[in-house]
């Protein structure tokens, strides 16, 4: 054997060792678990209890983390109503108290963005920061973006891992164990949806949202993208997303595309509506539109 | 206009069926499209203290007469077509518990959308499809709908405006 090979071999060996004798089983667990794709029911079963255990302990209270399947025959559009809107910025904070966003650093999924009725929809002209003792504001209209949930949606397109794709609803998830934090998502959205956790999430254990999902809200770590996953484990249950029934003047609306009865069909038949940068063909399953 | 058949159906039921009542109770009705679906209306937004109104208006003559009002009720600022309008062109004289159409047909409180619906039946239509006013519960189940009076102060209907949230931490200050 050559001496070389030797040191090879040994480093190998003795650093293996090593991981299996100091790492806990979890934390070994952990780090081979595969990609969410990946895994058979009973690999599921078997992260979502270590995962569970962990939650309830880092948070003092019981965690629940579901992998609910899709609901067969659904698609899922949303529409918001931009005669309606009038940018209370309800919709952001209801978001984040469900989905277990950090509160420190700030991470929003919801971006309300002020607009000049004289300009109409101006991307360069719009301030998100507006600071009014009451809205709306003289002159002013509001477009709230997140998530467009494209139909072909370049962030899924340019992830270099697969960490993102497109569920058979239509949602585009993440796997935070897989992503590599490289960002390209980020840059790929022409939406700025996507969010990354550039510090440790603060997340407060009175505030956290025990009721998660594997591919939606349950809790994040440092160096990982997020983005709206139209509240996952809420409308595979069945219920409307939080921002929907927060708003006070119900200019969200939710529901099936493939079901000609929802309302979102209705919208889609009856108004004029409208989606953002057509012009990119990302095909947003999020539908502005004028319910005046 | 398919849509539009059994809405129309149910609502002559629920007419004939006499739903009809003071009570504020949780009110449900079907609209279109899917016939499972079942919408909760929560009561109306009544203050105690007033209803029902025959507590105090049962014992006092009728006065139809345009006034302005003095001992009671004068915290109502009537901002909706006050010109040509006036208490009881949607308040029944005679019955104080109701609400009365422009045809004079007696609605109870809970139904009080179909008052509103003469004028804006475009919202009401909307409305029973979901689109216009609140939606909570189930996506594809229960739903749970708002009236009319729930957001919009019938005496004063425009929309109050709100004190918006904090705005996001812009970039710069995120340590």
């Amino acid at each position: 054997m050559k001496r070389r090979t030797f040191l090879k071999a040994a480093a190998v060996t003795s650093s293996a060792a090593a991981f299996s004798a100091c790492v806990s089983k979890e934390a070994r667990e952990a780090f081979f678990q595969k990609d969410f794709r990946s895994l058979s029911t009973d690999e599921i079963n078997k992260v979502i209890k270590r995962l569970e255990a962990q939650y309830t302990q880092k948070y003092g209270k019981p965690f629940s983390v579901s992998a609910k399947e899709p609901i067969p025959d659904t698609l899922f559009g949303y529409g918001l109503d931009i005669s309606r809107c009038i940018g209370c910025r309800k919709c952001v904070y209801a978001c984040v108290e469900e989905n277990n966003q950090s509160r420190d650093p700030q991470i929003h999924y919801i971006q309300v963005l002020e607009m000049e009725k004289e300009k109409g929809i101006d991307f360069i002209h719009a301030d998100m920061y507006y600071d009014h003792e009451e809205v709306p504001h003289e002159g002013n209209f509001y477009l709230p973006v997140a998530c467009q949930q494209c139909k072909n949606p370049p962030c899924v397109k340019s992830c270099p891992v697969g960490a993102t794709w497109t569920e058979p609803d239509g949602i585009v998830v993440v796997d935070y164990d897989w992503c590599i934090g490289c960002r390209t998502c980020m840059a790929a959205c022409p939406y700025g949806a996507r969010q990354f956790n550039w510090g440790t999430p603060h997340l407060p254990e009175e505030e956290a949202n025990p009721d998660t999902h594997f591919l939606g809200n349950r809790p994040r770590t440092k160096g990982v993208v997020e983005k709206c996953t139209f509240c996952i484990q809420r409308v595979r249950e069945g219920r409307y997303p939080a921002c929907v029934e927060v708003c006070p003047v119900g200019a969200r609306k939710f529901g099936n595309l493939l079901d000609e009865t929802s309302e979102i069909r209705y919208i889609l038949e009856n108004k004029r509506v409208l989606i953002l940068k057509e012009e990119l063909n990302t095909q947003p399953k999020f539908y502005y539109f004028y319910g005046t | 206009m398919k849509r539009l058949g059994p809405a129309i159906l149910l609502f002559s039921l629920l007419v004939v069926a006499g739903y009809q009542t003071a009570a504020l109770n949780e009110t449900s009705l079907q609209t279109t499209g899917n016939d499972q679906i079942d919408i909760q209306v929560p009561p109306p937004p009544l203050s105690e203290d007033f209803f029902p109104c025959t507590m105090c208006h049962a014992d006092m003559e009728v006065n139809i007469e345009r006034r302005e009002l003095e001992e009671f009720h004068d915290d109502i600022v009537l901002r909706h077509d006050e010109e040509n309008r006036w208490c009881m062109a949607c308040h029944d004289a005679n019955n104080r518990d109701m609400l009365h159409t422009a045809s004079g047909q007696l609605i109870s409180f809970e139904e009080s959308y179909k008052l509103c619906g003469q004028c804006h039946g475009p919202k009401l239509r909307d409305w029973k499809e979901g689109i216009h006013g609140r939606r909570t519960g189930d996506w594809n189940g229960r739903k749970e709908y708002l009236l009319c009076a729930h957001c919009h102060d019938p005496h004063s209907p425009k929309y109050k405006k709100l004190k918006p949230e904090p705005p996001p931490q812009k970039p710069g200050t995120i340590k």
